[in-house]
């Protein structure tokens, strides 16, 4: 099938439709809206792990200048939505509800001040005593306790891959990732009514936190308008609506003010949730003609105490192989931290670096190629449902990504390549995410100045949601990418998904595609069947102002006979330093099969960004906690290390660029996921080519390789 | 380091807390000028004539020049230059992304120097020129930096772009733009967590060898 969108150039594309107001400072983030008569939150956190509040001592901080309030459980403002009859065992954090602590950092009180700094010092005078129980914070130390999650899972015959004639089993542990999206978390909250309030929020979706909020406070759904046209990056930690977003809500209702609260960095690390601490398992067995007999993967990641948080880390175990037997466990351990959240590549990035490590051994153990070792293994259809892929060009994804780092050169013994005194390894690692198409509904108005105006709630944090949108309006309308005015981030726009999960290009995307053909089906019979695309002159001819369609876009029914994915193989060349084991990543080359290309430029820097965070999760992202106080330690930017400049060559982004004939008119798939899943395994399977070093204990520091 | 004078004990620190505002203004001289009984001296706390005085004696009268636009303004000491930026000045294009010098979102020139204007308190740039993203361009003209960064995708989120833009004209002007590899370490001060890296540096190269005056 060819695609319904025509892609001129890939090298140039259109450029950012937002570009221009986020290079002169424009673009207006949910903290920098000017409302009139504005307080400042900031927020004084719990210093014990587990225990109750016996005394809150909140008269200095409240008689400090300019303090207009401190909130704490004893005189926060009823919050309805938790106190309804239906409320569930577990379940979100519900800040400001009572004494109780379950982690360290809990919010415990909200100072509000006339201006920030009077916020921060205030926050200093608030005096808390506790009664503190014993915490348990460390998986490791608790692994036995863990709970089983979701049905354990077999194909074929159990812990077949004992029986295998070439086998590997091993255990690997991912730390603790926070998203650390640059942009802080914060909200503006405005009661503009008893029961009406306006918000400015750092949310991945503005319709799910329009009815979060409406529900916590009882009002009509209506009631409350949210804003969110920039989100400076969110990587998951914005899918929610976070404790904070209700106690500076609530805050605006005592006050009778609205309410500034954004969070600091170290608040970052324990109010908007992170990839959760996760110990695997592998077994995997082979034929010694490298066929897969069995596979055996089990995973047990860290939650709260107050709310189980699951994720796929298993799943890609089940579904990435041909492996004839297949069994897989997944369990959490509740522990006395806050609770996780999705973060880029969720689940199926924490399972692809156990798989993918585990598959590197294997080869090793063969003797064979990684890449010739997954050729053999190749699914050709889904080994879960045994229906046919949508699409799959993985085959070609490793042919283009080996020619181009250049994997002729590598040698299949580790440590035997030498280049200037630094060690060379070459590594893989493939991806996998579902490729999904859900609702959404766009607006497409072409007006008398030639303008194409486009209009949807969705967010874009950062993708280019917006440009691939203009991409697709201009080629189906024949206007020029420059006409079209993109409008979202707004809930009181027509409803399309929450920004997250590799949905939104292929979702909105089929919308505006959707609108714009029937707004062009509408110009049409004004023009009596011809087809003009001089729509300026055609309103004018007919005395119209505009032309307008609202449309509702869904995918069909033929899409359940599919199995959909995206995929994705990351090749990686390292240089190790054999005395310091400091690990430089001088080649990264990642090609996705995300479908047909529909915004080449936007597209090509995801990838390339999600390259970009998956060498920060293999050689220096951990959040690390002191479990003698259940403290993280290094809650800041200078001791939770992400890439720099300096960290990352220039990395490469490649498309198969073949259109997916079912999943939508563009035939695209998403790729948001897909850009880190597998990536780190790519980085630690480098370094032990190079250095015959296996490390399975992430982030790579320089002190394990010496 | 020994302080020359030792901090009084927490204790009495609640009690200062406490009471210092109202003996502060107790002790004033222009407040006695005001209120000569204590009983209006309540009065005036209430209808935040208190908040007033205490204006003239905790701020500071600072001139600064903000993008080619002078200003004379009164701020507490403890204001940094990032916020007063942002909250005061509504100059949002310098963005706050950790308050602690480690991300390099909040770079500003300060008399063309590049500075991140979270560590640097509002009362330190007194007489001097403060450039932010708001001022590079001219009118409606981009700076061949902002030009660049457009062309070579150099953000996503858009977020840390305005703290990398102005980085990236200082590099150069530094003449720390010499290589990549230069450019990969002097522009290492910047996070950028999208990961446009390459980009950025593809959009640097391209101004620097491009010749136009930055």
């Amino acid at each position: 099938m060819e695609s319904k969108i025509k892609v001129k150039d890939p090298e140039l594309g259109p450029s950012r439709v937002d570009g221009r107001l986020k290079v002169t400072g424009a673009a207006k983030y949910s903290a920098e809206y000017s409302v009139k008569g504005v307080t400042y939150g900031v927020l004084v956190g719990s210093t014990i792990a587990k225990g109750t509040i016996t005394s809150l001592d909140t008269r200095a901080a409240e008689r400090a200048p300019g303090v207009l309030a401190v909130i704490t459980y004893q005189n926060c403002p009823e919050i309805p939505g938790y106190h309804t009859p239906d409320q569930p065992a577990k379940g979100p954090l519900k800040i400001f509800l009572d004494n109780k602590i379950y982690f360290n950092g809990q919010p415990i009180a909200l100072v509000v001040a006339e201006t920030f700094e009077r916020a921060l010092f205030a926050g200093s005078l608030v005096k808390a005593q506790f009664n503190k129980d014993d915490h348990q914070t460390d998986l490791k130390n608790n692994l036995q306790n863990g709970i089983a999650k979701g049905k354990d899972y077999v194909r074929g015959q159990e812990d077949a891959y004992k029986t295998a004639p070439v086998k590997v089993e091993q255990e690997y542990l991912l730390p603790t990732e926070v998203h650390n999206p640059m942009e802080l978390h914060a909200i503006i909250a405005r009661w503009d009514a008893d029961n009406k309030l306006t918000i400015w929020d750092k949310t991945q979706g503005v319709k799910s936190t329009q009815r979060n909020i409406a529900n916590a406070f009882k009002i009509p759904t209506e009631n409350v308008q949210v804003n969110a046209p920039f989100v400076g990056g969110a990587f998951g930690a914005a899918l929610r609506t976070w404790p904070h977003e209700i106690a500076a809500v609530a805050a605006a209702k005592l006050v009778k003010r609205p309410v500034k609260l954004v969070l600091s960095r170290a608040d970052m690390f324990t109010s908007v949730g992170y990839r959760p601490l996760t110990w695997q398992k592998i077994g995997i067995g082979a034929t010694s003609d490298g066929k897969l007999v069995g596979i055996t993967h089990e995973a047990t990641g860290q939650t709260s105490v107050y709310e189980d948080f699951t994720e796929g880390v298993v799943n890609i175990s089940q579904l990435m192989y041909a492996s004839p037997n297949v069994n897989t466990k997944y369990k959490v351990v509740s522990l006395n931290v806050n609770t996780p959240t999705p973060m880029r590549g969720p689940g199926e990035a924490t399972g692809a670096w156990a798989l993918e490590s585990a598959l590197d051994e294997l080869s090793y153990a063969l003797n064979i190629d990684p890449i010739e070792l997954r050729l053999r293994n190749h699914a050709d259809t889904d080994p879960l449902s045994g229906k046919p892929y949508s699409s799959k060009f993985l085959k070609e994804a490793y042919q283009l990504g080996a020619d181009r780092i250049g994997w002729s050169e590598r040698r299949q013994q580790p440590g035997t390549l030498v280049k200037d005194g630094r060690l060379v390894g070459y590594g893989m690692g493939a991806g996998m995410f579902g490729a999904y198409r859900s609702n959404a509904t766009v607006t497409a108005r072409l007006q008398a100045d030639g303008i194409l105006v486009l209009q949807t709630a969705v967010t874009d944090i950062g993708p280019g949601t917006g440009t691939a949108m203009a991409a697709i309006g201009a080629e189906v309308m024949g206007v020029p990418v420059e006409k079209v005015k993109i409008f979202l981030g707004d809930s009181s726009l027509p409803p399309s998904p929450t920004q997250g999960g590799s949905q939104v290009t292929s979702t909105v995307g089929a919308a505006v595609f959707d609108a714009c053909t029937e707004l062009k089906t509408k110009f049409k019979a004004l023009d009596g069947g011809a087809n003009s695309n001089d729509y300026v002159k055609l309103l004018n001819a007919n005395k119209l102002p505009q032309l307008e369609v609202t449309t509702v876009s869904k995918g069909g029914a033929e899409m359940g006979n599919y199995a959909a994915y995206s995929w994705s193989v990351h090749f990686i060349q390292v240089l190790v330093n054999p005395v310091t084991g400091v690990v430089k990543v001088n080649k990264s080359v990642s090609v996705a099969d995300a479908g047909h290309i529909v915004s080449p430029k936007t597209a090509a820097s995801q990838i390339k960004g999600g390259a970009i965070m998956g060498i920060g999760m293999a050689l220096m992202e951990e959040a690390l906690i002191d479990h003698r106080y259940g403290r993280l330690i290094n809650n800041n930017f200078g001791d939770y290390h992400v890439p720099v400049q300096a960290d990352i060559p220039q990395v490469e982004a490649l498309f198969v660029n073949k259109p997916d004939p079912y999943l939508n008119p563009m035939g695209a798939k998403g790729m948001g996921e897909i850009a880190t899943i597998g990536v780190a395994p790519a980085v630690v399977n480098a370094i032990y080519n190079a250095t015959g070093k296996r490390i399975r204990e992430l982030p790579v520091t320089p002190d394990k390789l010496i | 380091m020994k302080s020359k004078n030792p901090p009084e004990e927490p204790a009495h620190e609640d009690n200062f807390l406490e009471s210092s505002r109202r003996d502060f203004l107790k002790h004033s001289g222009l407040l006695t000028a005001i209120a000569f009984t204590p009983s209006p001296l309540v009065k005036a706390a209430k209808s935040g004539l208190d908040e007033k005085i205490a204006d003239l004696y905790e701020k500071v009268p600072v001139s600064l020049e903000v993008n080619g636009v002078k200003h004379q303004l009164s701020i507490e000491p403890r204001v940094t230059l990032l916020d007063l930026l942002r909250e005061q000045l509504e100059l949002t294009g310098t963005k706050k992304g950790c308050d602690h010098g480690q991300c390099g979102a909040c770079t500003v020139h300060v008399d063309g120097h590049r500075v991140n204007s979270c560590l640097t308190l509002g009362v330190l740039v007194s007489g001097k020129k403060i450039t932010t993203i708001e001022g590079l361009a001219k009118g409606d003209q981009l700076h061949p930096m902002q030009e660049a960064f457009i062309k070579h995708d150099g953000f996503q989120c858009g977020y840390c772009t305005p703290g990398q833009i102005m980085s990236a004209v200082a590099c150069i002007r530094e003449g720390h733009a010499n290589s990549e590899h230069e450019i990969r370490e002097y522009m290492s001060g910047n996070i950028c967590r999208c990961g446009a890296y390459p980009n950025i540096v593809n959009a640097i190269q391209e101004v620097k060898e491009g010749g136009q005056p930055v």
